[in-house]
C-alpha cells in the first residue's frame, strides 16, 4: 500500500465550523420528526458503564436494561450495544444471547492507552476471545502529538488484524485530549486508512468529551473519506450527550453531512449511559403530552 | 422635548438566572387603565424548564442544615429590608395607599424572620417516638414533600407571595411559583432579592403569566409532588384536584386576599409540605426479658 502523508491533511475553518452548528442548533423539530428521532436515537445507543466501580451484577442490569428499556411502552427498539471492560464481556455475551443486542469492549489499555504493543494486543484478545462484537480502542495521543503518525497508524492495523473480520473496531480519537480542530481531522484520517469501522470522539473520562464541532470535522472526514474509497465507516460520539434534543442535533447533522444511508445504528452509535432515560422521558412526554419524572425509569 | 415612555420587560426567575419567556410573548399590567409593565406571559416550555431547575436543587436544598435554611430565609429578609422604598413604591403603583404599602413590606419581613426561626424547630414538635413494644424503636419525623407547585393568590402582590414561599421552603421543598397575573410586580422584584440572598439557584423559580393556560400542566406533570392553589375558583380546583390524581400528587387549597392576618404564621403551614417518615431501628429486647441497659 501507497505511504500516505498524514501531515497533509485538510485544514479546517474552525470559524465556518461553529457557524455552520450555531444554525444547526437553532433548528427547531416538528412533533413527528422528533418522534421519529427519539426511536432511533434510543436504537443507537451503546449502553456503558466503564467505571472501576462495576460488578458483575450492574453488568447484569445493564444487559437487562439494554432490551427492557421501559416495558410499559410496548414496542420501543433495544440499544444497539452494551460496552464494558474485556472482563465482564463473556458475562455480557451470555445475558444479551437472542436478544440482537451487541457487546462492545473496550481495549488497549483503556482509557490512557499508555502501556506496550504486547499489553494491548493481550487486552484486545480478551475482549475477542470473550465474545465481544466490537472493540472500542484508543490511540497513543502521545505518539500523536510527537509526530508519529506511522506508528499510531501502525498500532491501529494491529489492533484491527487482532480483531478479525468480525469484530469490529471503534477508534477512539480522545479528541479532548488532541487539541485542535486541525488535529482532530488528521487523527480521524489516521484511523480510517488505517482499518477503523468506526471513529469515536472520546472515552468519556476526559472533558471536554464528544462536542458538536468535533463530530461535524469527523463526520466530514468520513465523507471525504467515502468519496475517495466507496467505503463507509461509522461514526461514535461519547461523553457529555446526556439529553434528547442534544442527540437529535447530532441526527441532523449526520443526515445533513452524511445523508440517510448513516442513520442506523450500523454507522451511527451514541456513547451515553444517561441519554436512554432522557429519551425515555421525551418519547413518554410525546405520546401522554405530560411531563415525567426521572423517578418511573430505572437508574442503571 | 417629551421623552418617549420606555416600558420595562420584566423577565422570569428561573434556575437562578433571568431568562426571557421560551415563548417570546407578553403581557401588559395594567393599573387604573394605565400599562405600567410588560410581563413575561410563559409557557408551559418555561414550567417544565422551572421543574427541572426545582428538581435539580431540591436534593441540595433539603440536605442543607435546618440552621443553615433558616440563616439564608433571614438572609432574604435582611435583604427586602433594604430594599423596602422600592417595594412601597412598587405597591403605590399597584394601587394601594402608601401607609397600606408600608405596612405590607414590613409584614412581609416579619413574615419571613417568622418562618426562618422556624426552619430548625418544626421538626422536633412534629417527630415522635411511636409506642411499639419489640426489640426496636419505632420513630416518625417529617421530610419535605419535593417540588411544589405554587398558584400565588391572585389579590396579594408581595405579602401572600412571601409568606407561600416561605413556608414552603423552610420545610426544605423547592418551589415553582406562578405570581399573581395583574399584580405581578412585586413578584418580579422579590426574585431579584432572592437572587442576590443566598438562596441557592433552583429553589425558588418565579413565573408570570396566565392561571388557566398553565393549569394543566402544573397539576399533571409526573415530576411535580404538590400543588398550592391559593383561591376560591371551583373550576379550577376540581380540575386540580383531577389532574394531580395521576401521580398522588399532594393538593393544597390556601386562600385568596388578605394576609396580614395572624393565622397565616404557623408550624401548620410548613407542615403541609411534608411527608412523615417511619422508621424501625432494631435494639436488645427490654419490654419482656428485662432490661439489659
Amino acid at each position: 500500500m501507497k505511504q500516505i502523508d498524514f501531515s497533509n491533511s485538510p485544514r479546517i475553518d474552525q470559524v465556518g465550523i461553529e457557524d455552520r452548528i450555531a444554525r444547526i442548533t437553532a433548528r427547531s423539530i416538528k412533533k413527528e420528526s422528533k418522534m421519529q428521532g427519539l426511536l432511533m436515537a434510543l436504537n443507537m445507543i451503546d449502553l456503558t458503564t466503564l467505571e472501576g466501580a462495576d460488578t458483575d451484577e450492574k453488568v447484569k442490569q445493564l444487559c437487562f436494561k439494554a432490551h427492557h428499556l421501559h416495558d410499559e411502552l410496548p414496542g420501543l427498539p433495544t440499544t444497539a450495544a452494551v460496552c464494558v471492560y474485556p472482563n465482564f464481556v463473556k458475562l455480557a455475551v451470555n445475558e444479551l444471547k437472542g436478544t440482537g443486542v451487541k457487546v462492545a469492549s473496550v481495549a488497549t489499555a483503556f482509557p490512557s492507552g499508555q502501556s506496550s504493543a504486547e499489553i494491548k494486543l493481550l487486552d484486545t484478545k480478551i475482549a475477542v476471545d470473550g465474545g465481544a462484537d466490537e472493540v472500542d480502542m484508543v490511540i497513543s495521543r502521545g505518539k500523536f502529538h510527537s509526530g508519529e503518525y506511522n506508528f499510531v497508524f501502525d498500532e491501529i492495523a494491529m489492533i484491527k488484524e487482532a480483531c478479525g473480520k468480525n469484530v469490529r473496531l471503534k477508534v477512539i480519537l480522545e479528541t479532548g485530549e488532541i487539541g485542535t480542530l486541525d488535529k482532530v481531522r488528521q487523527a480521524s484520517d489516521i484511523a480510517m486508512y488505517a482499518g477503523a469501522d468506526f471513529i469515536k470522539t472520546s472515552t468519556g473520562k476526559i472533558k471536554p468529551a464528544a462536542t458538536l464541532p468535533v463530530t461535524l470535522v469527523m463526520l466530514e472526514a468520513i465523507r471525504d473519506y467515502y468519496y475517495k474509497t466507496g467505503i463507509m465507516i461509522g461514526m461514535k460520539p461519547a461523553g457529555g450527550i446526556s439529553n434528547s434534543k442534544l442527540a437529535l442535533q447530532y441526527l441532523l447533522m449526520v443526515k445533513e453531512t452524511l445523508g440517510g444511508k448513516w442513520l442506523t445504528n450500523e454507522y451511527f452509535r451514541f456513547g451515553a449511559s444517561s441519554l436512554a432515560n432522557d429519551v425515555l422521558l421525551q418519547i413518554v412526554k410525546q405520546k401522554s403530552g405530560i411531563y415525567q419524572s426521572n423517578d418511573y425509569f430505572s437508574k442503571v | 422635548m417629551s421623552r418617549i415612555e420606555v416600558l420595562k420587560t420584566y423577565k422570569i426567575y428561573i434556575g437562578g438566572s433571568f431568562p426571557r419567556t421560551e415563548s417570546g410573548r407578553y403581557y401588559p399590567l395594567i393599573v387604573n387603565k394605565k400599562t405600567v409593565a410588560n410581563m413575561c406571559l410563559s409557557s408551559v416550555k418555561d414550567f417544565r424548564n422551572a421543574v427541572v431547575a426545582a428538581r435539580n436543587a431540591q436534593g441540595g436544598w433539603s440536605h442543607k442544615t435546618a440552621y443553615n435554611r433558616n440563616q439564608i430565609l433571614y438572609r432574604i429578609a435582611e435583604v427586602l429590608e433594604g430594599r423596602k422604598a422600592q417595594f412601597v413604591e412598587e405597591l403605590e403603583l399597584q394601587g394601594i395607599s402608601k401607609a397600606k404599602a408600608q405596612q405590607e413590606v414590613d409584614l412581609s419581613i416579619d413574615r419571613l424572620i417568622y418562618y426562618a426561626g422556624w426552619c430548625d424547630k418544626y421538626t422536633q414538635l412534629f417527630s415522635t417516638v411511636n409506642p411499639v413494644s419489640g426489640s426496636f424503636f419505632n420513630f416518625s419525623a417529617p421530610e419535605p414533600t419535593g417540588v411544589v407547585a405554587v398558584f400565588a393568590p391572585q389579590q396579594s402582590s408581595l405579602l401572600g407571595l412571601v409568606t407561600q414561599i416561605a413556608s414552603i421552603i423552610a420545610g426544605g421543598n423547592t418551589c415553582v411559583v406562578l405570581a399573581s397575573e395583574q399584580l405581578a410586580l412585586c413578584a418580579v422584584t422579590f426574585a431579584e432579592v432572592l437572587a442576590t440572598s443566598d438562596v441557592p439557584g433552583g429553589v425558588v423559580n418565579i413565573l408570570t403569566g396566565n392561571q388557566t393556560e398553565l393549569l394543566t400542566q402544573f397539576a399533571a406533570h409526573k415530576d411535580v409532588n404538590a400543588i398550592l392553589y391559593c383561591g376560591k375558583d371551583a373550576d379550577m380546583i376540581a380540575k386540580i384536584q383531577d389532574l394531580a390524581i395521576e401521580n398522588l400528587k399532594r393538593v393544597v387549597l390556601r386562600e385568596d386576599g388578605d394576609y396580614f392576618d395572624d393565622k397565616h404564621e404557623s408550624p401548620y403551614l410548613i407542615f403541609d409540605f411534608q411527608e412523615t417518615k417511619t422508621t424501625w431501628h432494631p435494639i436488645e429486647v427490654i419490654a419482656g426479658a428485662g432490661s439489659g441497659y
